[in-house]
């Protein structure tokens, strides 16, 4: 059993303490958002934020959460999918599969939050998602649209 | 048969639970009142949705909004009301295969169905047109369409399609159909955004990993680690009272699945299983012992002959001077990022399959075959794949997840891979070695060029039907003569004396289609060796090039274009590499520029690529594939590398097969010159082009040839 708050609300879940948060997120409360890649932190596709900050879910336990942590998942990251980098990523028709792009919209819309102004080089030192559709060029564009829409 | 499976249904929707999405999993069926059917491409609802059919996979390279756009074109329809489903190939079995070819590989999606797609559209016009001029009473060519509205000339009376989709629907449909010739589109050929974004965005967009069923079980697989080994034990008792697991089962006889309420638990139980495997055949197998194999085909005596112009051995005989070089690349593995999976629900009866499937046919198949049914009673759903790049033209993971569902009857079951599955249980791109041997004149002319490739056949792999008398005549790509059944593949070099061959050497690692397929070798063998030719022979290399490509206008304008646009031949102290191809049907080229700083790290600043696939259809969404390519084919080159070691594959996951992040991704600039007149692909041309105008930048800038890949830690200083 783990308490945590997800996209504002407090949700009990029934899962052992070491089921890492992405399980818990996509099979117990349903938000399939956040997607399993790797399994291992190295592809960033299961990427959500906690406490604003962008985590790699597959690889943190509940147990290590509480109901204090606020964490926002994809599903929770706007009302109506208009965060400027959902915005931005319209607009330029950024994803191809698509399957990386919750993780990679979650670590852009972190950096944005921390560093409103980000520059190629913040962007080249904080996004590591890997997308092998290869979508990096539109995604870099992406990030500057976005700013000028926050 | 459960009420959501129902093909006989259309536009079911299941509603999820908890988090209010829907998604319509498929229709293509019949007619109804509501949204008639005018023919098997196009439905038109009464509010004017027009719903095209689409029965080429959509795994992220855009085929989906691109015949969509063919289909709205000829239809004349307002492009705002369009949407689109997925034909299923069972119904397309049961309707005489009314929407003819499913498989989504070898850079077909558009180029092969462009112009039945198109007939659809067109002839659903005529039948509107017609339905709307019987209304009035007025000849037919008195009408015309536009924009989801037929207008009568002479009176300007009007009706919507809507209004008229149902009396369409009954007409018999014409038998001749004129298309629009290319200059007269105005949906096609237009960079309109993408029709499956929306969903992928906000996280609604449930792909096969992330579907949900009533009651569904989810399963985990773990196969025989080793190449040829076969399940011998497992203690299902050891797991049997961890959380959630329902049965622990074999599949077929190589592999062993848990079936457990959520996966995770699966999974955990399935770690914990203890499992025995008996080796077989392979099962002692090393890549490197393999090296000794291919470097022995290298100058065998005995080759299949590909492509042969003149008498070359006894032009490099008598040439002035001879280069030689040996080039290699390893096994790569696809690692699309939505990992293998399928989700089924087996009956005595009936078996259906929802799977992110390149080739819904072939899953049909396959899934038919392990349901113990007739293809009748079984269907496959197939969804948008989370990337596929040739691995999901194979149906293993349908076998899987049918054999495991029927341990389960009534019950839908998702069996997942995990990323380490799929990493090691690939259809992996073959491995190869080319022998490259040049004859130059006194005058620095290319004379005589033989190019011998040792190593592995995908068809004596996995479609030994496809082989000719022996030999695979696929291991050419882009290589193919003049005079070959495969004009897609023909190369655009003209050699006065040549000789391509290919002395078979198979591995025991079952090899696949992987995006580019056998051209990603011959690119980069042609075309790095041509940049080693230039220079033994003081020429500059794209002259040298262009001295070859006087027979193919295409060819040379493309690789003209990167080299103007990418400052070839600039003092300006930049370093830069060239290279062009010709397969899948298109012309493309790359102009590379590099940095390799003192420690031999190398940066790719810049890439210039024109790609001419004759017609384009979304020059947005062509752009898209040329930058995708670079990333998957720039991974391969800096990174890629399966490596097996007693049976066993060494890679299991990202950390140690890596992939170009964003800091790696150089500045792309992308020039599409459709010439018009033929219909080349798009997904997969750019690929080859990729690392061979890398390495030749890396020479540029080193001195140094690299000719084995991936470069990895090679340093390209000391190298
Ligand atoms: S799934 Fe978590 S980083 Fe890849
Ligand atoms: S869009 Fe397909 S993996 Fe990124």
């Amino acid at each position: 059993m783990a308490r945590l708050k997800v996209n504002g609300r407090v949700r009990d879940v029934e899962v052992s303490g070491d089921t890492p948060l992405l399980w818990a997120l996509r099979e117990q409360l349903e938000l399939t958002g956040a997607k399993y890649g790797c399994g291992i932190a190295a592809c960033g596709a299961c990427t959500v934020h906690v406490d604003g900050e962008a985590i790699r879910s597959c690889v943190l336990p509940v147990s290590s959460l509480t109901e204090a942590n606020e964490i926002t998942t994809i599903e929770g990251l706007s009302r109506s999918g208009d965060h400027p980098v959902q915005q931005a990523w319209a607009e330029l028709d950024v994803p191809q599969c698509g399957y990386c792009q919750p993780g990679m919209i979650m670590a852009v819309a972190a950096l944005l939050k921390s560093t409103p102004n980000a520059t190629d080089a913040d962007i080249d030192s904080s996004i590591t998602n890997i997308c092998r559709c290869g979508t990096f060029a539109r995604v870099r564009k992406g990030v500057h649209l976005a700013k000028t829409k926050s | 048969m459960s009420e959501i499976l129902s093909p006989s249904r259309r536009g079911f929707m299941i509603g999820v639970a908890g988090a209010g999405m829907t998604i319509t999993f498929f229709t293509a069926c019949a007619t109804n009142e509501e949204t008639p059917e005018v023919n098997a491409w196009v439905q038109i609802g009464r509010d004017d949705t027009v719903t095209i059919r689409i029965a080429r996979s959509e795994m992220g390279q855009g085929t989906l909004t691109g015949l969509a756009q063919l289909v709205a074109e000829e239809l004349e329809c307002d492009w705002e009301r369009v949407v689109t489903e997925f034909a299923t190939p069972g119904r397309n079995l049961a309707r005489n295969k009314v929407w003819r070819d499913f498989s989504t590989t070898g850079s077909r999606g558009i180029r092969n169905s462009h112009d039945y797609m198109r007939e659809g559209g067109a002839a659903a016009r005529m039948m509107l047109v017609s339905a709307a001029a019987a209304r009035w009473k007025v000849p037919a060519e008195e009408c015309a369409a536009r924009a989801s509205v037929v207008t009568h000339a002479p009176t300007g009376r009007t009706l919507r399609y809507g209004q008229i989709a149902a009396e369409a629907a009954a007409l018999t449909p014409p038998t001749e159909v004129a298309l629009k010739p290319a200059s007269e589109w105005t949906i096609a050929g237009q960079p309109k955004r993408r029709l499956d974004t929306a969903d992928k965005l906000t996280g609604k967009h449930l792909y096969g990993a992330d579907l949900r069923l009533p009651g569904m079980l989810n399963a985990s697989i773990r196969q025989a680690p080793k190449r040829g080994a076969v399940l011998k034990s497992f203690d299902a008792s050891a797991v049997a009272s961890m959380p959630g697991v329902r049965k622990v089962v074999p599949v077929g006889d190589a592999a062993v699945a848990v079936i457990a309420d959520t996966w995770w638990r699966a999974k955990s139980a399935l770690d914990a299983l203890p499992v025995e495997w008996t080796p077989g055949e392979g099962s002692d197998f090393s890549s490197a012992a393999f090296e000794a194999v291919l470097d022995e085909g290298l100058t065998a005596h005995q080759a299949f002959v590909g492509n042969s112009a003149g008498d070359a051995r006894g032009a490099i005989r008598r040439a002035a001077r001879v280069v030689t070089a040996t080039y290699s690349v390893p096994h790569q593995a696809h690692a699309p990022m939505e990992p293998m999976n399928a989700t089924a629900r087996w009956t005595a009866e009936r078996c259906d399959v929802w799977a992110p499937t390149q080739d819904a046919e072939h899953a049909l198949e396959v899934a038919a075959e392990a349901a113990g049914l007739p293809v009748e009673k079984c269907e496959v759903y197939p969804l948008i794949c989370g990337g596929g790049f040739g691995r999901r033209g194979f149906a293993d993971f349908v076998e899987f997840a049918v054999a495991i569902a029927r341990e389960m009857p009534g019950v839908h079951v998702k069996a997942l891979w995990t990323r380490e599955e799929c990493m090691q249980h690939d259809f992996y791109h073959p491995t190869t070695k080319a022998r490259m041997t040049g004859g130059l004149d006194a005058q620095g002319r290319l004379t005589g060029l033989h190019i011998r490739i040792s190593g592995q056949s995908i068809s004596a792999g996995v479609a030994p039907e496809r082989l000719v008398n022996g030999g695979d005549p696929g291991v050419f790509q882009g290589l193919m003569p003049p005079e070959a059944p495969r004009q897609d593949h023909v190369l655009k070099y003209s050699f006065p004396n040549l000789l391509i061959d290919h002395a078979m050497r198979n591995p025991q690692v079952r090899p696949g289609y992987w995006r580019g397929v056998n051209s990603n070798q011959n690119a980069i063998y042609l075309e790095c060796f041509m940049d080693e030719l230039a220079h033994a022979a003081g020429r500059d290399p794209l002259e040298f090039r262009l001295a070859h490509l006087g027979a193919s206008p295409k060819a040379a304008a493309v690789l003209r274009a990167v080299a103007e646009r990418g400052d070839w031949g600039k003092a300006d102290g930049k370093f830069r590499g060239l290279s062009s191809f010709h397969t899948y049907g298109g012309y493309v080229a790359a102009c590379a520029e590099v940095t390799v700083d003192e420690h031999g790290v190398l940066k790719i600043n810049r890439i210039v690529a024109a790609t001419d696939p004759g017609h384009v259809v979304n020059p947005q969404q062509v752009e898209a594939q040329v930058e995708g390519s670079f990333v998957y084919g720039l991974s391969a080159m800096l990174y890629g590398e399966i490596t097996v070691e007693n049976g066993e594959v060494q890679q299991r996951n990202f950390d140690t097969y890596e992939s170009l992040r964003i800091a790696e991704m150089p500045k792309v600039e992308t020039i599409v010159m459709p010439s018009g007149g033929f219909w080349g692909g798009v997904g997969e041309p750019t690929i080859t082009v990729a690392a061979p105008a890398v390495l030749n930048a890396v020479f540029a800038a080193t001195g140094k040839r690299v000719r084995n890949l991936p470069i990895k830690d090679q340093n390209l200083r000391t190298a």
